[in-house]
């Protein structure tokens, strides 16, 4: 047994974690989520706003984080939308767009037909610039955008009217899978304006370490990976959407399934390593 | 050939030909995207648009759309967007096919993979950056004529200096006076040099020596709260143990030395929760990838209940007129 452990083929545990990540998805499963205080906490920022309040959705992430972020962009789209508020879409990523125009077009478009373009919510694009952007936006919007994704020039879209810098905004909601992402945000947006600006985030796995030292000061509230996504579509939709939410409100849920049975092959063979390790060790001394 | 890589070949063409087979077979359509035409610049004196653009929709719609008028051609079939679910899914199998070992078909993926990049960086960095940044506030007149037609700005001759810059940045590929281009690099360095600096001891290192002043014993309106006052007590002890690992100008012997012993044990944790974190990510990469495969390629699973039609519609497409 310990010499098939010790020789076993890597390609042999790529195939097992394949068939561990593949079944789950066939047979879809799911299994119930509790939330976490920090999924609490950022639902608990978005009740707390008012009809009409401006909230600026940066999506600073692209296709291959879309497993982990995509879910999280549904959520937060769909509860701002039902809390009547009006959306700023913005992108320091160049794939950003094409994440705002998913959401618009799968949340807003199919479930908030009433919200109109220009009143209700606004995609502001692209801009490259990293940290850069977010600095002069800080001050002065119109420094540096002068139209909408579409070219149309903000003067002309009614709630970028009265909108001069993003300290405007009631609260900043980031999803970013890396630099520029929520990391930037916090230190140039929130940081030095703590009275004027709250964020909350979402971001992949591999970023909420380096996040969790801002929590809860400068970062009230924080998704963490596919799991942080499932708690807070477990949140929202048991507070907006009722028994039985439209399938496309439980991808975040539904990913979990493979998430545990992939751990738990996981644990496995990192348990099945360290006995491999001990016994030829103590083979060793002997 | 190897006993094992002729083993690994045969089941990759098992899968490969089992992949093909389902997207061939039975009912067409597998792998399949439509779109729905939908008119752009809507005014007045143009009600149905001033030209025409797609909107992806689901088949179930285009199915519905055929049952209720067979002639209609608002949603239709669209070879743009299957041929790029078909090439994203190959692409996907390419480069998951690395998994079993280097080969040309994954050296394939990677090129195009990086080839495309380059080449989308290219063109957005010209349309996001030069034309609206800087050629759009030095002339906006011939950039609103020619690109942007919501441009509304007057001419601001301070972009000269990015202008003169970029130059020469340029000038790096020049075969002489190369050195030119260092100047603008250093201005870029001290541009951002500064700006992190600031940033960096206002956010991380200030604010984080603030954040970590916190009270060991915690009350509330209910009294006494106990795992509030254990996480402060773990974050304080947390953070002091670190940091005395990382102090080497005592040497790590006596209660110094246990002090950083323990140090050693919140950076493993941190490190081990981080792993996790990435096993998380890189789990859910997969899966979406799978996702995709099973639910837009090959139409195994239906999670987002895309394909589910009526009963007129599906008995139309069992008799085989969709």
């Amino acid at each position: 047994m310990l010499s098939i452990l010790r020789n076993l083929d890597r390609r042999l545990i790529f195939l097992m974690m394949l068939l561990a990540v593949a079944v789950p998805i066939l047979l879809q499963s799911r299994f119930p989520e509790k939330p976490s205080g920090l999924a609490q906490a950022v639902f608990d920022e978005i009740e707390a706003l008012q009809p009409g309040d401006r909230v600026l959705l940066a999506f600073d992430f692209d296709p291959a984080s879309e497993g982990e972020l995509g879910p999280m962009a549904t959520s937060l789209t769909y509860h701002c939308a039902q809390k009547e508020l009006r959306l700023y879409f913005m992108a320091l990523w160049p794939v950003g767009p094409q994440m705002i125009s998913n959401v618009i077009q799968d949340v807003i478009r199919r479930d908030f037909p009433h919200m109109v373009y220009g009143e209700d919510y606004v995609d502001l694009g692209f801009k490259s610039g990293g940290e850069g952007v977010i600095k002069v936006i800080l001050t002065d919007l119109r420094q540096l955008y002068t139209t909408d994704a579409r070219g149309t020039p903000l003067n002309r879209i009614p709630m970028l009217e009265d909108v001069t810098d993003i300290r405007q905004m009631d609260l900043i909601v980031s999803l970013s899978a890396g630099t520029p992402g929520t990391k930037e945000w916090v230190q140039y947006a929130v940081t030095p304006y703590p009275h004027d600006l709250r964020i909350v985030a979402g971001c992949t796995g591999i970023q909420a370490p380096l996040l969790y030292p801002y929590i809860p000061q400068q970062l009230p509230g924080l998704l963490g990976a596919i799991k942080g996504a499932a708690e807070y579509e477990e949140l929202v939709m048991q507070a907006y959407a009722g028994e039985d939410p439209p399938a496309r409100y439980a991808e975040a849920r539904r990913r979990m399934g493979p998430q545990l049975v992939a751990h738990v092959l996981m644990i496995l063979l990192i348990i099945a390593g360290n006995v491999v390790y001990f016994t030829e060790q103590k083979r060793g001394r002997r | 050939m190897q006993r094992s890589t002729m083993l690994w070949t045969l089941v990759m063409v098992v899968a490969a030909a089992f992949l093909i087979g389902r997207t061939l077979q039975g009912e067409g359509g597998r792998g399949s995207a439509y779109v729905r035409v939908v008119p752009r610049a809507v005014d007045e004196d143009h009600p149905e648009g001033r030209w025409q653009g797609v909107e992806r929709v689901d088949p179930a719609e285009y199915w519905r759309a055929q049952a209720a008028d067979p002639a209609q051609t608002a949603v239709r079939w669209s070879p743009a967007n299957t041929v790029g679910i078909w090439l994203a899914a190959l692409f996907t199998l390419a480069v998951l096919s690395f998994l079993a070992g280097d080969n040309p078909v994954y050296k394939v993926a990677e090129s195009i993979l990086v080839g495309v990049s380059a080449a989308y960086w290219m063109v957005v960095g010209f349309w996001e950056v030069l034309v609206p940044n800087l050629l759009g506030k030095l002339m906006p007149g011939v950039i609103q004529a020619w690109a942007l037609p919501g441009l509304e700005a007057e001419p601001d001759l301070s972009y000269l200096v990015p202008l003169t810059l970029g130059v020469l940045l340029l000038w790096r590929l020049a075969p002489r006076g190369a050195w030119i281009g260092r100047w603008p690099m250093a201005f870029i360095i001290g541009v951002f040099c500064g700006l992190r600096l600031v940033t960096y001891i206002h956010a991380d290192f200030l604010s984080q020596i603030r954040n970590s002043i916190v009270p060991l014993v915690v009350m509330n309106e209910r009294g006494f709260a106990f795992w509030d006052s254990v996480r402060n007590v773990l974050t304080v002890f947390g953070m002091l143990a670190c940091l005395v690992y990382f102090f080497f100008s005592i040497e790590h012997r006596g209660a110094v030395g246990k002090c950083a012993r323990a140090g050693i044990w919140v950076l493993m944790i941190t490190f081990g929760a981080a792993f996790g974190y990435t096993v998380m990510g890189r789990i859910a990469l997969l899966a979406i990838r799978l996702e995709f495969l099973f639910d837009d390629w090959l139409w195994l699973i239906d999670p987002n209940n895309r394909r589910v039609v009526d009963g007129a519609t599906a008995l139309l497409q069992s008799a085989g007129i969709l």
